[in-house]
């Protein structure tokens, strides 16, 4: 270790873990800076290294190569490829032509498929923690499986599914058609229009345990007395899950829709593992969509000046996003 | 330290409440369930009673998929290279967020909030915005210094390492927030320096948060799928990609594809429903913050 005394602090000047430590005690802060000197951003090296590595330089390095003619001619020396201007991102938003319109098409399908999943998981999520809020038989039993779909590997899952979506040896099949007589022939599950709602079936089932698990650690953080003082004026408990838990979850809320949306967006494995890398038309998510035309059709400046622009997207809409929702809270606890 | 509250409910349940409990919880626990039951039942069918309509209860159970499962593809050799690319992206994930939470937790530095904004919104970005620059990168160093990334166990330890990183030095932060600076101290005075306290008072301390983060990034390396199916070649295929192979011969046997399912499952569920408690308390001490 180093041969210098330990900084020893007193308490009220240490870095206590609120934000609230900072203000007012300027003079102490700015001499125990000194006196940590390089020590936090030693620490700190190893993991902003890897994270430049994996994280920060490919970004700025996709947004580079985006501007690009990347062809499989160039992978092994991208340097002597040859620029491309903005001709990448024309491609991609000119939506009359066939690029463009692929890729509007794909957005369109994501957006769909992204805002049907996270609110059927999120609306799951909070019937499953507002239903097991209250100790009961067999409450430990159901809220370990509850979260099985999150613990098992996501390829192993949906190679499942897939299985259960086959169209003569599946289950949903056999349900549909053969026990409960629902539709007069065996339907396709994988390919055609059902092959949307396959997907979204399917996403639910894997994200709808992370609303759960997160809304269920929020509920723990609800006082009491709250509830209490609910039931002594009277309130059932349908109004004291109306008028306390829901209100009270509002900032789990917040930030679970957010992250679902994020993920989902993102969604790579779900159509990847179920539809291989030619997914049906009607299941085309972005994700895989530019994967296609940057490793089948080995146009990387393409894909990257779509992946650019995607992220362009999910930026706006967190900005957007966290705007609006925090503006609505701020003004509901005045 | 365990959160759950297990106190009775603060008046009697009108009978609608209960039903609608009973109906909703059924209803959720099929749902999750069914996936599960099919894994498990057509792991044991025959090749023939997978191949014919679905069957709720199968015919005759059979271990011979089991048997089978390590001949049809190199099922032991994609295992062996998840097992290595997993442990080692745990160990290092776990090893550089201990650092950095530990710093982000006791030390006011400048950049500390650029730095954990900048964490935590990498994870929010597409893999696929990654995916292709880092592919060339890694081409590109191989060409230019002979170190394999691209395709080797390497390159792909270094990828999932950082996949697991932001959320873990999160969790952790939250963890070693909630651990009395007082202890911290204590060891100082006992000569310790920053990084003695740090082994020897508070990762003691905070054992349950790291159990949770390794189990999380173990789980997030085990599954996934989009890196891996980009960057390994035949020699360094990891299961997630592997359990493909079933499916591209000839004829697919499914009740191989539920077997293998299962036995790369069981690790990881196995390790979360065994920890489920440290998790939902890590996971809660991050988010309380």
């Amino acid at each position: 270790m180093t041969a210098t005394a330990p900084p020893r602090r007193t308490p009220e000047a240490g870095p206590s873990s609120g934000k609230s430590a900072a203000g007012g005690r300027l003079r102490p802060r700015i001499v125990e800076r000194l006196r940590q000197g390089g020590l936090p951003y030693l620490l700190l090296l190893p993991a902003i290294l890897a994270e430049l590595l994996i994280h920060i330089v490919p970004m700025f390095f996709g947004i580079l190569i985006s501007f690009k003619n990347l062809t499989l001619f160039y992978i092994h020396h991208w340097n002597s490829a040859p620029w491309a201007g903005f001709d990448n991102y024309k491609a991609a938003v000119k939506i009359h032509q066939p690029i463009g319109e692929a890729l509007l098409h794909s957005f369109w399908v994501t957006l769909c498929y992204t805002l049907l999943s996270v609110a059927l998981s999120w609306l799951l999520g909070t019937a499953a923690a507002i239903l097991l809020q209250d100790k009961f038989r067999g409450r430990g039993l159901i809220r370990t499986l509850f979260l099985v779909p999150y613990a098992l590997p996501a390829y192993a899952a949906l190679i499942t599914w897939t299985f259960m979506f086959q169209q003569d040896t599946g289950l949903v099949n056999h349900v549909l058609h053969d026990q409960l007589h629902l539709t007069s022939s065996k339907s396709f599950w994988l390919i055609g229009d059902n092959s949307f709602w396959a997907m979204v079936i399917v996403s639910v089932w894997k994200s709808w345990p992370f609303a759960f698990l997160a809304l269920m650690a929020g509920l723990q953080n609800i006082p009491r007395e709250l509830y209490e003082a609910a039931a002594m004026d009277g309130a059932g408990v349908w109004q004291q899950i109306r008028k306390i838990t829901m209100p009270s979850l509002r900032p789990v809320n917040q930030v679970i829709v957010l992250v679902l949306f994020l993920w989902t967006f993102n969604d790579f494995n779900t159509p990847f593992v179920m539809f291989g890398q030619n997914p049906p038309h009607q299941a085309d998510l972005i994700s895989i969509h530019i994967y296609q035309s940057s490793f089948i059709n080995w146009n990387f400046g393409s894909g990257s000046a779509m992946s650019v622009l995607l992220l362009l997207f999910l930026l706006v809409v967190t900005a957007v996003y966290l705007l609006v929702t925090s503006r609505g809270r701020s003004e509901n606890d005045v | 330290m365990s959160r759950f509250t297990d106190q009775p409910s603060p008046m009697a349940q009108p009978k609608s409440f209960l039903w609608t409990r009973r109906v909703v919880l059924t209803l959720l626990l099929a749902f999750v369930l069914v996936p599960v039951y099919v894994m498990l039942s057509s792991s044991l069918k025959s090749l023939q009673d997978v191949q014919g309509s679905f069957k709720w209860i199968p015919h005759s159970l059979t271990f011979k998929p089991y048997i089978d499962i390590w001949k049809t593809i190199p099922l032991a050799h994609y295992f062996v290279n998840s097992v290595i690319v997993c442990i080692s992206a745990t160990a290092f994930s776990v090893i550089l967020a201990i650092f950095a939470a530990y710093t982000v937790s006791r030390y006011r530095f400048l950049g500390r909030k650029v730095f954990t904004v900048t964490v935590l919104s990498t994870q929010m970005f597409p893999g696929i915005l990654f995916l292709l620059p880092l592919y060339l990168i890694f081409v590109n160093i191989g060409n230019s210094t002979g170190l394999t990334l691209n395709g080797s166990r390497l390159g792909l330890i270094i990828t999932y390492l950082t996949f697991s990183l932001p959320f873990s030095i999160w969790m952790l932060a939250g963890y070693f927030d909630s651990i009395p600076r007082d202890l911290d101290e204590a060891a100082k005075v006992d000569g310790c320096g920053p990084l003695g306290a740090l082994f020897r008072v508070v990762v003691p301390a905070a054992v349950p948060g790291i159990v949770a983060v390794s189990v999380y990034a173990f789980m997030t390396a085990w599954g996934e799928v989009l890196f891996a199916s980009v960057m390994t070649n035949e020699s360094t295929r990891t299961l997630a990609v592997g359990l493909r192979e079933y499916a591209t011969q000839n004829d697919v046997y499914w009740n191989q594809v539920m077997a293998a399912s299962i036995v790369v499952s069981l690790p990881v569920v196995a390790g979360f429903l065994l920890l489920q408690r440290y998790l939902v308390a890590g996971l809660t001490a991050g988010a309380v913050k």
